[in-house]
């Protein structure tokens, strides 16, 4: 238990080791860390939400957009981010292009899943009132696919997070990993201090998006989930390879 | 697991210049003499210690998932708490749980350690399927069961269970695969794995084949675990196929 005491006196000094050298300090890591993966996450959803959206929509691409989501369990992300550098170099847009590769399917898939799943009579009645296939999607699809859609990005925004500071192993620094992977200067206490911010900074991103998701979610859809408890316990889709 | 530990730990002898491949001076990306030359020292090992993590996390996860879920689906209340503290543990990204259980008394640089993190990964995965899995059984099945007068014990064996083995291997599926990936990781704290000369070569500035090539049987590995799992399934369900 001392050293999980020292750990949390070195999160009091804010990252600084005691009659050390001054080092960057846990706020400014955590920040680092915040850019870092919020940058990978952005540019993910830019690229995966259309895509992922789209081929819901059309109901077209269920086998791209379902494996997809098999191959990308299989890829380790230490290995991804390694053989990024390796190939690629050193450098921000390197580990972001890791981070994208890595967040990318588990939204597409999700969404694809969420607006492929809506209820069809839901949809004819909405095109039987004479919206457009866009108002279908903005309006009906898209407000009922909330809590797969954000599923998806939950499970991306977690992945990424984890990731960068896994970034820091491959030499890539500006995170709270960046202290766990030296522990030469930090010693024990500085990298269970460390660690402790990266589980917190997780749980408190999976409870920002969590309550983002119950703001978003439309009230019809919360009430219908109230009345039926089983649907609290969304399967995880496992999906058969077709 | 005395039979294993021999699994000294992974040192790659590229450094040796006296006997290193021409591919390894011009340090070509990709070699395939030196992959041939540390497949028995180094990558086969790793990928043996590899396998032997994933199944003891995985074995043990779904030992411990499986007794969870069967409470829960007898006892409804029991649901909720475990799905938070699960919830809680697959939230925790690896590196920190894993540095985090460290300096925990007999655990420390151990596989132990390793093993902790991992079955604690696979937890909500397998909780999470295999009770959703139990409680789509169609109610009518449940008492045309009790009806031939099976007992709540047989019923669940003979039927219950059975019915909800897709969901459960779809569980095992995913459970599988994730450790695979997040065992390299794990070779920070425990030299050992597929991560080990993942991390090995990650230090190594300028060669690169170890990398590439531990890295692409991670995937490799956790592919054909996939595949197998599909396999058994089939095998285990074939009522499935008939519908």
């Amino acid at each position: 238990m001392h050293n999980f005491t020292e750990a949390f006196k070195f999160i009091g000094r804010n990252g600084q080791i005691q009659g050390g050298p001054h080092v960057p300090t846990l706020v400014h890591l955590t920040l680092g860390t915040l850019k870092i993966a919020g940058i990978g996450v952005a540019l993910a959803l830019v690229i995966a939400l259309p895509i992922g959206l789209w081929l819901g929509h059309i109901h077209r691409g269920s086998f791209l957009a379902i494996n997809l989501g098999n191959i990308w369990r299989a890829l380790p992300s230490l290995a991804v981010l390694a053989i990024g550098v390796a190939f690629l170099g050193l450098g921000l847009g390197n580990v972001e292009l890791a981070l994208i590769v890595l967040a990318v399917p588990p939204v597409i898939t999700n969404a694809y899943v969420a607006i492929d799943e809506v209820d069809r009579d839901v949809v004819d009645a909405a095109r039987g009132m004479g919206m457009s296939g866009w108002e279908i999607l903005r309006k009906v699809e898209v407000p009922l696919g909330i809590p797969l859609i954000f599923a998806g990005i939950r499970t991306a925004a977690l992945f990424v997070v984890s990731t960068t500071t896994i970034a820091a192993l491959t030499g890539y620094g500006g995170s709270l990993g960046d202290i766990i992977n030296n522990e030469s200067s930090y010693h024990l206490s500085g990298v269970l201090g460390a660690a402790i911010c990266i589980a917190a900074l997780a749980l408190l991103i999976e409870l920002v998006l969590a309550l983002v998701q119950r703001a978003l979610t439309p009230r019809g859809l919360k009430l219908a989930k109230a009345e039926d408890q089983s649907m609290a316990l969304a399967p995880l889709a496992a999906t058969d390879a077709v | 697991m005395t039979f294993l530990l021999a699994a000294a730990p992974v040192i790659p002898n590229f450094g040796g210049s006296s006997s290193s491949f021409a591919c390894e001076r011009a340090n070509r990306l990709f070699c395939s003499e030196w992959v041939s030359r540390n497949w028995s020292t180094v990558l086969w090992p790793a990928l043996r210690q590899h396998i032997v993590l994933t199944l003891i996390a995985v074995v043990l996860g779904f030992v411990i998932s499986t007794a969870l879920a069967l409470i829960a689906y007898r006892r409804g209340w029991f649901e909720r708490p475990v799905l938070i503290v699960t919830s809680i543990l697959y939230t925790i990204p690896s590196l920190a749980l894993f540095e985090l259980l460290v300096p925990i008394p007999g655990f420390g640089l151990s596989r132990t350690t390793a093993e902790v993190a991992l079955v604690s990964y696979t937890l909500l995965i397998l909780f999470r399927n295999t009770l959703t899995g139990l409680r789509e059984v169609p109610p009518d099945v449940r008492d045309a069961a009790t009806g031939m007068g099976m007992g709540p014990m047989r019923s669940l064996l003979r039927v219950e269970l059975p019915l909800a083995l897709p969901a459960i291997i779809a569980g095992l599926r995913i459970a599988t695969v994730t450790v695979i990936s997040l065992a390299t990781v794990a070779a920070l704290i425990d030299n050992e794995g597929l991560g080990a000369p993942i991390l090995t070569a990650i230090s190594n500035e300028v060669f690169k084949t170890e990398l590439i090539a531990a890295g692409g049987m991670a995937v490799a590995l956790a592919l054909a675990a996939d595949g197998l799992l599909v396999l058994l399934q089939r095998r285990l369900t074939p009522w499935a196929r008939a519908g």
